[in-house]
């Protein structure tokens, strides 16, 4: 996974609470057996009328949303099944951190291990980023902070182990397979009771 | 003395192969993972570039559900899957689960259902044990006392290679349940009242410990409904302490330990109830015996209310008005009478035995409403096995339902099973998400007494019309 020290990016907004995985993937989508591609499926029900043709007025189909790469969604993205698809899609697509109030825990879980950020603010920047769409902010992982054109900077909770493979590109799983003499242990302890 | 500990505290503990710190997570140990075809490919892709191995596969244990039809020709009379990209994921499940030695109840296999079916059906679902698997109503397990939940495809992969898992440790909240739920109440009834009351992310970050003498009193399969939809309010888990009803459920089952390992589990299951005094992050309080029946009238499980109930006003929420368009009610609406298209009865949350004897008892000496489509899927192929033994399958043939083979089907819509845009669906299942059980339906979750209630009648119904 490449590192990610910052980001800096205009926003588009999705002001919509509880965004389910089944709107940011629909179920159909699923029976691929391969993680490319999705990011053309990404909110396939709201992005596309009945022929599959782009709906005008859905936000990432607006010239103003091209090469934004942080999404600000209203509270509780992310919520429903654990399908990874969701942030594989949203990365395909071009997304780099998703704004709400709160995210999902399985979601975030996910994301985290895709390089796509959750970013989780007080309800004071959330409102001021619901109605400014199209703002460019900027994320600092080493600060957790994300700062808003205006100079106002809100700091964001983020796991420490979770930043750190983030901004060193570290991989969970290695870092697992290296704790092989531990789980021996934990097994051999309880093989014994 | 040590202090006391919660459930979920003491099967946590037992499973720190590394506990967190500041700056690293817990490294938990895996007891069982289950596995399916949708969410498994792209682990095993991982396994395959990095040329690992599964580190435990005897603790992988692998079905399918959530694409696989429901059908019985294209499950057993050679007739091609019509889902062609399903047929794939089958297929590739099956080469992967030869190719890395893990254990599979393929397409044909007498104990197939749906994972969280038969997890605890042929006992492999046992108190204290860590379960995990990549879907979310993994919760489900959790009505045994387990620890279960939902992981992503990349911790999939982490489980396949190490068994193991980082996580920060959860929150806990308690439940208290009292009263006795009234006639025609039941354990759906009971979930979505919790929804509705705490809110679809109201249990976010937190593990859910169910209790009071309400739960003592459901019966397992209750209880898995119960902890089945924990997800649906935002929890990690769902959790209850393992008792006599649990501990006389496993007694017996194929995966279930025998003779002096069976005493031996069964005085290591006692000690895992929360101590007196353990403290949880949060405790509610629901006075069951004040419930009634309940149906969904929203795109979210927490958009809920009595089934006699009007649909609240919530001026200037402009995301509640578009919830509202889609299911095509109004503000301060009803829906009893509301007329119904399709009744679904099935899924993880309502497809065992009992749900299906509960709906029967509607449906027997009835018909399913003129214009209405029925379709019941027993969870599991046993569940099947079980209903036809009790004449189940009878009463919903000759009422004009469909009996299928068992899967996820209509919960969503990945395997043929699909409601048609605009139709209404009364359906046992867990997510009245927009386009879920297909592009365009309206879903409305209900008990299966209710669901079939609205099938017999063709309209939205309380149930307790029909006792």
């Amino acid at each position: 996974m490449e590192p990610i020290r910052t980001l800096r990016s205009r926003t588009v907004v999705l002001a919509v609470n509880d965004i389910d995985t089944d709107q940011i993937i629909p179920a159909r989508f699923l029976t691929t057996t391969t993680r490319e591609g999705l990011g053309r499926h990404l909110f396939a029900d709201w992005r596309f009328g009945p022929e599959g043709a782009p709906r005008a007025d859905f936000v990432l189909n607006q010239p103003q949303s091209s090469g934004c790469s942080i999404l600000v969604a209203g509270h509780n993205f992310g919520c429903g099944s654990s399908r990874e698809h969701a942030p594989w899609a949203l990365t395909d697509f071009g997304l780099r951190a998703v704004v709400s109030t709160q995210i999902a825990d399985i979601f975030r879980n996910n994301a985290l291990k895709n390089g796509l950020l959750p970013v989780i603010v007080e309800p004071d920047t959330h409102r001021w980023l619901l109605e400014h769409s199209g703002a460019e902010v900027t994320i600092d992982l080493e600060a957790r902070s994300l700062t808003l054109p205006t100079g106002e900077t809100a700091r964001f909770p983020l796991e420490p182990f979770a930043r750190y493979c983030l901004m060193n590109g570290v991989d969970e799983l290695g870092f697992l397979l290296g704790r092989e003499a531990e789980i021996a242990a934990y097994e051999a302890r309880r093989a014994q009771a | 003395m040590s202090a006391p500990l919660t459930l979920f505290e003491k099967v946590w503990r037992n499973h720190e192969v590394v506990p967190e710190s500041a700056e690293t997570p817990a490294v938990l140990y895996i007891d069982l993972h289950l596995i399916h075809e949708v969410t498994s490919p792209q682990a095993f892709t991982v396994l395959r570039e990095r040329g690992l191995r599964l580190r435990r596969p005897e603790r992988t244990f692998a079905t399918m559900d959530h694409s696989t039809p429901t059908r019985t020709e294209q499950v057993f009379g050679g007739a091609p899957i019509s889902v062609e990209a399903a047929a794939r994921q089958v297929r590739e499940l099956e080469r992967n689960c030869a190719q890395f030695g893990v254990e599979l109840l393929g397409l044909r296999d007498a104990r197939r259902g749906i994972v969280h079916i038969i997890g605890p059906e042929l006992g492999l679902t046992q108190p204290g044990k860590t379960i995990v698997c990549g879907d979310s109503h993994t919760s489900t397990h959790g009505a045994l006392g387990a620890l279960a939940f939902g992981i992503g495809t990349t911790e999939v992969g982490h489980v396949f290679a190490t068994q193991c898992l980082l996580q920060r440790k959860p929150r806990t909240l308690a439940l208290n349940v009292h009263g006795k739920l009234p006639a025609g109440v039941g354990a759906k009834d009971l979930v979505l009242a919790v929804i509705g009351q705490i809110g679809v992310s109201g249990g976010t970050g937190h593990v859910i410990e169910y209790r009071g003498e309400t739960i003592r009193a459901l019966d397992m399969d209750e209880r898995m409904t119960v902890c089945n939809m924990s997800i649906e309010a935002g929890a990690r888990a769902g959790m209850i302490a393992p008792d006599q009803t649990t501990f006389r459920y496993l007694a017996g089952r194929p995966r279930a330990p025998q003779g002096e390992a069976w005493e031996a589990a069964l005085e290591a299951w006692r000690q895992l109830p929360s101590d007196p005094g353990a403290r949880f992050d949060r405790e509610i309080d629901i006075d069951a015996a004040a419930l009634e029946p309940m149906v969904t009238y929203g795109t979210n499980p927490g958009m809920v209310m009595p089934i006699g109930g009007t649909i609240p006003e919530r001026s200037g929420d402009a995301v509640f008005a578009k919830s509202l368009a889609y299911m095509g009610f109004a503000p301060g609406e009803r829906i009893r009478e509301h007329p119904v298209n399709v009744v679904f009865v099935g899924s993880c949350t309502n497809g065992r035995l009992s749900d299906l004897r509960t709906a029967a008892s509607v449906l027997r000496g009835r018909k399913v409403a003129s214009g209405v489509h029925m379709l019941v899927v027993p969870g599991s192929q046993q569940v099947k096995r079980e209903a036809e033994a009790e004449g189940l399958d009878r009463i919903f043939i000759e009422a004009g339902a469909e009996w299928r083979e068992s899967g996820c089907s209509m919960c969503l819509g990945m395997n043929g099973d699909l409601v048609p845009k605009g139709h209404y669906a009364v359906s046992t299942s867990n997510r009245n998400f927009e386009g879920r059980q297909g592009i365009g339906a309206r879903t409305l979750l209900a008990s299966p007494l209710t669901a079939a209630a609205c099938a017999v009648r063709g309209r939205i119904t309380d149930p307790r019309e029909l006792l």
